[in-house]
């Protein structure tokens, strides 16, 4: 019964792309990216039924606190110092883009089927979810203009390909998913610390004044 | 004992960390990188066997490219300890920490010989280098921050997916999804073909964009146009260094799995429009910072091509990479020199160095020759080594274009380069550039790594091509 949990939990992160799309207010694109950090954090529960590992219980655990609490809190500090609510008319607006973002998914639900997958990964949504997330991930990544939204769409980018990664779980070890884990909060984090610092030497957190450096 | 090249440099970073005193922490700097260039070249001379499973081992490539590496960063290091007295006003217990701890990553992704254990390894040298970008905190130096950040982590992030698909390659094709690159090569044509094919497009471009090869290259010129010198030197010398040694092995998987001439295709294709693209900026460039980031990513054209060209291509890339990490460590740490007596790095403002900084600018100018591959400097005999292995494998075409890219880049430098060296300084500065005095300290270190260019081209020793040959049988091994 676990493969249709996990396919609903798939679902859920699936929407929540959608919503963090179509969302004009930093929280809760923030709240959205948050809550998809829960639902990944505990996909590896799912998958691993047969036996208890506690080592998967722990990157689980990591990712929950990681992706849902840490990160995202940081994120909000930077907004309220930043005090910005809102994106302002960003690159690709909100409709265009959650048109573009519901598209994808379509499109990455037939592209998964076109795959050659194993059997045992031909009944779920983790390539699908991850193709979508991927793509959610461009299109905030490109098509807004605050710095805060830009590292959201980096998060559900690196959130889509934490799906991709859960085909490999039982032969990847574990050594290796806890040090990418790490590696991916740790940049997030410095991410982060910088987006503060633009925020002081620039004074706003819009990137659009970020064009110094050009040729 | 492999495994002290990355815990020395760690411990010394931890230590920096704790170190008390701003004026001799950079002392830390020079002791840790004699410790792993005396290690190195002790791998270097008496190579330890590695078992085939092993996660980390100093092997055949390894041995081909750290020593280089090492060396580089042994250089920096000494004039380091020059620059951050000058930079007294800034504290650098993060600065000397991290730039430790870059070493210590960097020896960890060269010897790495597991798929994952190499992406955690060239991420986390991606974010030690990002509090060293805005070491000067200014507003510029944060945008190229910004930049760097999320250029490069896009790039590290679609390598990590990269990694998986080939992971995912080994599953579908039967085998147990071991990513260790002994284990990959062994499957070889059991990997399933479009998996393999996706693995090489993400890789080729996630580990690209850390290598700064076009059209991924964006953020290099912002990031070596902010950084101080020795930052660049090591950026350019040391981290591209082990983003293309990570190509080189993920090629030498794609190849075991029939599918190596798509990837020389590839790295053909990149590698040359990444020098047309480096050369046609050098041409509009008026910044002598970012010219050495564009001369940078028309190297990595070169190296991406060599690597295109079989096992004499892949040599002659092995023997570019040295003498390019040394050459552009010269120029690197001749241009901090400059920008800091200059007070700009842009040719509009900056004239008649060769009077205000005459050392510095001689290095600055000799430097631009042997980058640009004047003998009888190292870059002209692996150039000329590039050069034999295309016309011997048949790639005239390529080579024709090559070398019109050369001299079109060659325009490009000498043109920046003579409009700040010579004319008449201005007055403002002419009193900026007093304050600055070129002690042994800063003079030396890029003069000596113009030497061992010089000494590259005139008498490179017999061990190194012959470490530069063994690392291309580990690539290209004949059944």
């Amino acid at each position: 019964m676990s493969g249709g949990t996990l396919n609903l939990f798939i679902g859920l992160a699936m929407g929540l792309n959608l919503l963090a799309l179509g969302s004009s207010r930093l929280p809760s694109l923030i709240r959205a990216v948050s809550l998809q950090g829960v639902l990944l954090g505990v996909m590896p529960l799912l998958l691993e039924h047969d036996t208890f590992d506690w080592r998967v219980v722990l990157v689980a655990l990591a990712t929950m606190v990681g992706k849902g609490l840490v990160i995202p809190g940081l994120l909000r500090r930077a907004m309220r110092a930043a005090n910005v609510e809102r994106e302002m008319a960003p690159f690709i607006s909100y409709v265009p883009s959650l048109l573009l973002g519901a598209g994808g998914t379509i499109a990455a639900v037939a592209l998964a089927r076109g795959l050659p997958l194993l059997p045992e990964h031909a009944g779920t949504l983790l390539v699908p979810g991850a193709i979508a997330s991927m793509l959610t991930g461009f299109i905030l990544l490109i098509g807004r203009a605050k710095a805060i939204s830009q590292v959201c769409g980096y998060l559900i980018l690196e959130n889509g390909i934490y799906l991709f990664g859960l085909l490999l779980i039982h032969s990847t070890p574990l050594l290796v998913e806890s040090g990418i884990l790490l590696d991916v909060t740790v940049g997030v984090f410095v991410i982060g610390i910088i987006v503060d610092r633009i925020q002081r030497a620039f004074d706003s957190l819009d990137t659009r004044k970020l064009t110094t450096l050009r040729e | 004992m492999n495994a002290f090249l990355i815990i020395v440099p760690l411990v010394g970073a931890a230590l920096a960390a704790v170190w008390p005193g701003n004026r001799t922490r950079p002392w830390l700097l020079p002791a840790v990188g004699l410790v792993h260039a005396v290690l190195t070249l002790w791998l270097f001379v008496d190579p330890p066997t590695v078992a085939p499973t092993a996660w980390l081992g100093f092997d055949p490539l390894a041995r081909a490219v750290l020593p280089a590496v090492s060396l580089l960063f042994l250089v920096c290091a000494a004039y380091g300890v020059s620059y951050l007295k000058v930079r007294s006003e800034r504290p650098n217990r993060v600065f000397v920490a991290l730039l430790l701890a870059v070493l210590g990553l960097l020896s960890a992704g060269h010897q790495a010989r597991h798929l994952g254990l190499l992406w955690i390894a060239t991420e986390a040298v991606t974010l030690a280098a990002v509090p060293l970008l805005h070491f000067n905190g200014t507003p510029r130096a944060f945008e190229a921050t910004w930049k760097y950040l999320l250029v490069g982590g896009t790039g590290i992030a679609l390598s990590l997916l990269g990694s998986f698909c080939l992971g995912y390659a080994s599953l579908h094709g039967g085998g147990e999804g071991d990513l260790t690159f002994v284990a990959l090569t062994a499957q070889g044509a059991g990997l399933s073909r479009p998996w393999v094919l996706t693995a090489w497009v993400l890789l080729l471009v996630g580990y690209g964009t850390k290598m700064g090869l076009a059209p991924m290259h964006t953020w290099k010129p912002d990031a070596y146009g902010e950084a101080p010198g020795i930052v660049g030197a090591i950026l350019a010398g040391g981290v591209t260094t082990v983003a293309f040694t990570a190509i080189l092995r993920v090629r030498a998987v794609i190849g075991a799995a029939g599918e190596g001439a798509i990837a020389d295709r590839t790295l053909l294709v990149i590698g040359l429009f990444s020098m047309l693209v480096a050369a046609l900026f050098l041409l509009g460039t008026r910044d002598f910072k970012r010219m050495l980031a564009y001369s940078s990513v028309e190297h990595m054209g070169i190296l991406s091509l060599g690597a295109a060209l079989g096992g004499a291509g892949v040599a002659a890339a092995l023997f570019h990479v040295w003498t390019n990490g040394l050459t552009k460590g010269a120029l690197f740490l001749s241009a901090g020199n400059i920008r800091r007596a200059a007070g700009s790095a842009s040719m509009d403002e900056v004239r008649g160095m060769s009077i205000l900084t005459p050392r510095s600018a001689a290095i600055f100018v000799t430097g631009m020759f042997a980058v640009t591959a004047l003998p009888p400097f190292g870059p002209f005999f692996s150039e000329l080594q590039i050069v034999r292995a295309g016309l011997a494998s048949g790639h005239g075409a390529a080579i024709a274009m090559f070398l019109g890219c050369l001299l079109f880049a060659f325009f490009g430098l000498t043109r920046v380069v003579f409009g700040i060296v010579d004319g008449r300084p201005r007055t403002a500065a002419r009193a900026n550039g007093k304050r600055f005095v070129e002690t042994a300290g800063v003079i030396v270190p890029p003069l000596l790594l113009l030497c061992l260019s010089l000494w590259l081209g005139l008498f490179c020793p017999a061990t190194l091509r012959e470490a530069w040959s063994a690392a291309v049988a580990q690539l290209f091994p004949t059944p």
